[in-house]
């Protein structure tokens, strides 16, 4: 395999609160390709955001920090930089859109205020090139009548078109990469399919690497290529998008995926993962895992798994998973 | 774009008429609430109350008709700005005031421009700062000012800077026979105007400086500051636009509430530096019963706060793009 876009390495980020530390992301490692969408998923609290800014080194600090690994960018370490590269790094070689696009986008500046800041700062346009470029990059992303609209706040723009605008503004530099934390989850179902083909879209149009944040199963079946699943912080399965869905092994995979079967014979439907997701301060011994899982044993409840290699690419975190295998 | 703001204005103007004559109606009460009419004081004054000369001159001044006629003919005069006489300057009412407004009116600007921009600039200080010895020796500052009486700190500002280290006047708004012109006038304003305005708009000064900071640190909570950092700016970038410009808000809504309250504290600070302006004229108006000149003060004071919140609530249309199309 070629040098990857992404590689991340041991990746772990704290959080000093009143109420103790949080490991947000523990001893995270994946890496993603050019032309790859790779999808993070887990419920709400298993770090997925955490993650995607400490690519970016931008975890709050107090109270957040990164306390170790390593971060890559086309062989680039990125945790070393200075602040200054950094932030010529971000916007420009790594850019990420989110949730919200209502949110997201700042409600008293214009759109083309907005995108053309980008092209100011990394490019050195100037006010007539940006402009025009800024109306050239909402074509790019299919909003209609683009001279107008530049000119228009966001306020003036439907959820999906805005969201077109994150992903106009987020690919004006070209970046190698492509964070996108739950870029459809506050849209309408039928604007969901189209921002997705047209992440999809955009990302074989220019060779980018995709990291895609999502709780939808759905959309990872559509548009991932491989999957990292996340559960309190860490990894705990990662396969292509064919192994996840047709062979699972974590039965917290398999949880997510609700109606997934998990042995030959065994009929019954999971629809919810049982209990809730424990508090980062109050973490049970062994497994994180354990006390929501229908296939716990005794050693899960004294043990921390390790992260099992079934074939690169290929990890699962879970005894059980591992002696099923061998 | 153009058109909405046109209708925003027109709108706002529109709006202004029926407070304008709310407050003419007050003012016409006050005048017939008091006990004697013009025509008494007048007669009075001429030296011969029988009664028939003052019915004689009531009917001249049109005392004798119902009240709604009166009324009718006391907003056809305001019209023309016609605001009575003063009986006791014997100078018609609006000579009296237009002689001191323009007095008031750039110790209100300066207090006002002081107050916002000095504000900002230390609330934005203090939030990106939040914490540190910066920030909190501001905040700390900025409580002693508010607790502060206004008066009290004009003559210690007077004993320090005129007094102690001589390098401003302690009064007056001209050096008088000095006889400058042009740029020279202007500075010889200036350096008067320094001591009242800084007195009179201290008070803001902590207002606002606390106001920005609770603002600026509410702001940085929004995802569009995510954004901001993701796109690449440096933290002074994103402070002092787009962190600013979202924060500013409450403070332009707060400016539109200073401008009532200086008119009234402009009439402490101009006594205690001998400020020409309408304050003194109020003063002086009160010691000697001119009702005529007090209400005519009331009301063109009035109207000075009514434009000068017109200006505001267009600044802040300006500002805040969304509530042009409200
Ligand atoms: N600023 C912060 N201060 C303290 N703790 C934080 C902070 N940000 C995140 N955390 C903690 O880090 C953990 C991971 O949060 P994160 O937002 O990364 O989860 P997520 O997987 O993105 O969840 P969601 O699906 O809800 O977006 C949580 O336990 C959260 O409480
Ligand atoms: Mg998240």
């Amino acid at each position: 395999m070629s040098q990857p876009v992404l590689d991340v390495q041991g990746l772990s980020v704290n959080f000093r609160t009143s109420h103790g530390v949080v490991n947000a992301v523990e001893d995270l490692s994946f890496q993603i390709g050019e032309g790859e969408t790779v999808a993070i998923v887990g419920e709400s609290g298993s770090g997925k955001s955490t993650a995607a800014l400490a690519l970016l080194r931008l975890i709050p600090d107090p109270p957040g920090k990164i306390v170790s690994g390593s971060v890559r960018l086309d062989g680039t370490e990125l945790l070393t930089l200075s602040e200054s590269e950094i932030r010529h790094i971000r916007g420009f070689k790594i850019a990420m859109i989110f949730q919200d696009p209502m949110m997201a986008l700042n409600p008293v500046y214009t759109i083309e205020r907005q995108i053309g800041e980008v092209l100011q700062l990394h490019l050195g346009m100037s006010r007539r090139e940006r402009l025009l470029e800024a109306i050239e990059l909402l074509r790019l992303v299919g909003v209609p009548a683009p001279e107008e609209r530049v000119q228009q706040y966001p306020h003036n723009l439907s959820g999906g078109m805005r969201q077109r605008v994150m992903i106009a503004m987020a690919l004006a530099c070209r970046p190698r990469l492509l964070i996108a934390d739950e870029p459809t989850t506050a849209l309408d179902v039928t604007v969901q399919a189209q921002v997705l083909d047209l992440i999809q879209g955009l990302k074989d149009k220019f060779g980018m690497a995709v990291m895609l944040i999502t709780h939808d199963l759905g959309i990872v079946a559509e548009t991932a290529d491989r999957v990292v699943v996340m559960y309190t912080g860490r990894k705990v399965e990662e396969g292509s998008v064919t192994e996840i869905f047709d062979d699972l092994r974590h039965p917290y995979t398999r949880g997510l995926l609700g109606a997934a079967k998990w042995e030959e014979g065994d009929g019954d439907m999971l629809r919810e993962i049982p209990g809730t997701v424990p508090s980062p301060f109050d973490m049970p011994t062994g497994c994180s895992f354990q006390p929501r899982c229908p296939l716990a044993e005794a050693r899960c409840l004294s043990d921390r798994p390790g992260l099992e290699t079934f074939a690169p690419g290929r990890e699962v975190r879970c005894f059980i998973a591992g002696e099923a295998r061998s | 774009m153009r058109k909405a703001t046109g209708v925003f204005i027109l709108r706002r103007m529109l709006q202004l008429i029926p407070v304008v004559i709310a407050i003419a109606a007050l003012n016409f009460l006050l005048l017939h609430m008091t006990p004697g009419d013009a025509a008494d004081i007048l007669a009075g004054q001429m030296g011969h109350a029988t009664v028939e000369f003052t019915q004689q001159l009531r009917q001249e001044f049109g005392l004798d008709r119902p009240l709604y006629e009166q009324f009718a003919i006391y907003l056809g005069k305001l019209l023309t700005f016609d605001l009575g006489m003063s009986h006791i300057q014997q100078t018609p009412v609006i000579e009296l005031i237009l002689g001191r407004l323009p007095a008031t009116l750039i110790l209100m600007v300066a207090a006002i421009t002081i107050s916002v921009v000095l504000g900002v600039i230390l609330g934005v200080s203090a939030a990106r700062r939040q914490g540190t010895i910066t920030d909190n020796l501001i905040s700390v500052t900025a409580l002693i000012v508010y607790a502060t009486p206004a008066f009290w700190l004009g003559l210690m500002l007077i004993v320090l800077f005129s007094i102690i280290l001589d390098i401003l006047p302690s009064g007056g708004m001209m050096q008088v026979g000095a006889g400058l012109t042009g740029i020279d006038h202007v500075l010889d304003v200036a350096r008067h105007l320094i001591l009242p305005a800084t007195t009179l708009g201290l008070f803001y000064v902590a207002i606002y400086t606390r106001l920005m900071r609770a603002s600026m640190l509410e702001v940085y909570g929004l995802d569009f500051i995510v954004t901001a950092r993701a796109k690449g700016l440096s933290e002074g970038q994103i402070a002092w636009t787009h962190a600013m410009r979202n924060a500013l808000l409450p403070v332009i809504t707060l400016a539109g509430v200073q401008i009532g309250h200086l008119l009234g504290g402009s009439i402490l600070i101009e006594t205690v530096f001998g400020w020409p302006g309408l304050g003194r004229l109020v003063f002086d108006a009160l010691l000697q019963r001119d009702l005529n000149l007090l209400l005519g003060i009331l009301f063109i004071s009035s109207v000075v706060v009514i434009l000068a919140n017109l200006v505001v609530d267009l600044l802040y249309g300006l500002l805040d793009p969304r509530i042009v199309h409200k």
